[in-house]
């Protein structure tokens, strides 16, 4: 599509700008959920803007907004791997640990259906982070961005039967969180 | 089909991303299953509830202006051609930037190229889903929102009385600076109120003019140049800034 694609051609940054920075909310969201960190997803979304600028030649529509999605992921995971403390790839099996209860087939236990109660959203945000990856990146892309399987495949580099798997798992393991939390006093 | 299965093929059903066939075999199972009717029941609803929460959060407003600033066009202003290429990126703007072309072409001193800009950013304002960086119609919760983020104090102004209503503030960047822009509308029309600072402390009378189909109306005062953009016919838009210029010589400004 660019038809000067020098680096310093102020028509590029601008139809860069143009197609990015409408997508900037979304992309801070996805990364507020990756790190579970202001300062951090601030960093690393001007960093994903950056790099995607610099890409911006080779971008090939027509969605934008998982191809800022791929990039912005690559720059967490980097992050993740520069963290001391980084969550060490969690993997479909390792996330047993994550659950404080056998999550799997609890519901299928209790045939009648228990309601949810109504959580605020810092409530709910906060279910949300204590997901633990990959089923946290699934969960965000489907359900706060709303982006299709095959999306979400390409963005995390899984076919679409893991992507269906994880987000299956990632809305037990939330769901079970959820029901704990109306058992606490507040 | 089996409950296992259907355990995390209903998931599939609920986010709509199952074919004809495999859609109906799940809702066989789940119309003679009551545990996988309720479990669908169970998730559906905390779809919804998640999905009515509002669980994005907002760029703050210093990562736009970083991320902004990084771009190369805020470090060296893009050409003219550059910022008729922005224009025809807006599909409803784009026969108008072909018919004013030559106009805009031909013209060069830094005024017109700052009042194509002040154009090009009320543009990207409407086209970016980034009106305000902070919606209020108060005039007390727009003016204090500017401190600290420019180096004037843009007067914020309540027009409602007069007809013109403030919808909040944002940050833009014209001419490579950050400048102040308060956002108003009147009926469905909205008016980008851009006001940086000038060394001339004398007053401006207000100039009209026009660009790619916007009106714009400029004027300084006491330090402060304004100029007014939108798509208001030009005398509505000269009402606004006679009722602003009226309103900051009654001293009612927050």
């Amino acid at each position: 599509m660019p038809v000067n694609a020098s680096d310093d051609d102020p028509g590029r940054a601008w139809r860069f700008r143009d197609a990015a920075l409408p997508y900037l909310d979304d992309a801070y969201t996805l990364a507020r959920y990756l790190l579970r960190d202001a300062n951090d997803a601030e960093d690393a979304v001007q960093e994903c803007y950056l790099r995607a600028l610099k890409h911006f030649d080779s971008y090939r529509g027509p969605a934008i907004k998982p191809w800022l999605f791929a990039i912005l992921r690559n720059v967490c995971n980097a992050e993740f791997a520069r963290r001391a403390n980084a969550p060490t790839g969690a993997t479909d099996d390792a996330a047993d640990h994550a659950g404080q209860t056998p999550l799997w087939h609890e519901a299928q236990e209790t045939p009648e259906t228990q309601m949810l109660r109504r959580l605020d959203a810092t409530a709910i945000r906060r279910l949300v982070a204590a997901l633990a990856e990959p089923f946290r990146e699934t969960f965000v892309l489907r359900e706060i961005h709303n982006l299709s399987y095959r999306e979400i495949a390409d963005i995390v580099e899984a076919p679409v039967g893991t992507v269906m798997s994880r987000l299956a798992r990632a809305r037990a393991m939330l769901r079970s969180a959820w029901l704990a939390q109306e058992e606490q006093p507040t | 089909m089996t409950c296992d299965e259907v355990e995390i093929l209903l998931h599939a059903l609920i986010d709509g991303e199952l074919d004809a066939g495999h859609a109906r075999e799940v809702e066989d199972h789940i119309a003679g299953c009551p545990a996988c009717t309720a479990e669908l029941a169970a998730y559906r609803q905390m779809s919804k509830a998640i999905a009515g929460a509002g669980l994005h959060y907002t760029a703050p407003p210093a990562l736009r202006r970083r991320i902004e600033a990084a771009l190369p066009q805020t470090k060296t202003p893009p050409s003219r051609r550059a910022v008729l290429r922005g224009f025809a990126m807006g599909s409803a703007v784009s026969a108008l930037a072909a018919t004013g072309l030559f106009a805009i072409v031909l013209r060069n001193d830094d005024a017109e190229r700052i009042e194509s800009e002040i154009v090009s950013a009320h543009l990207r304002s409407l086209q970016a889903g980034h009106l305000t960086d902070v919606i209020s119609t108060d005039q007390h919760t727009v003016k204090p929102w500017f401190n600290g983020k420019l180096d004037v104090a843009p007067p914020v102004v309540d027009l409602t009385a007069q007809g013109f209503t403030l919808i909040g503030g944002r940050l833009d960047y014209v001419d490579a600076r950050p400048i102040g822009a308060i956002v108003y509308k009147r009926r469905a029309h909205v008016i980008n109120l851009f006001v940086a600072q000038t060394a001339s402390t004398e007053r401006r009378a207000a100039k009209a003019e026009s660009i790619q189909g916007f009106n714009i109306r400029h004027w300084g005062e006491q330090g402060l140049n304004y100029w007014a953009v939108s798509d208001l016919a030009a005398d509505e838009l000269a009402e606004f800034g006679e009722k602003f210029e009226a309103a900051m010589r009654g001293g009612t400004a927050g």
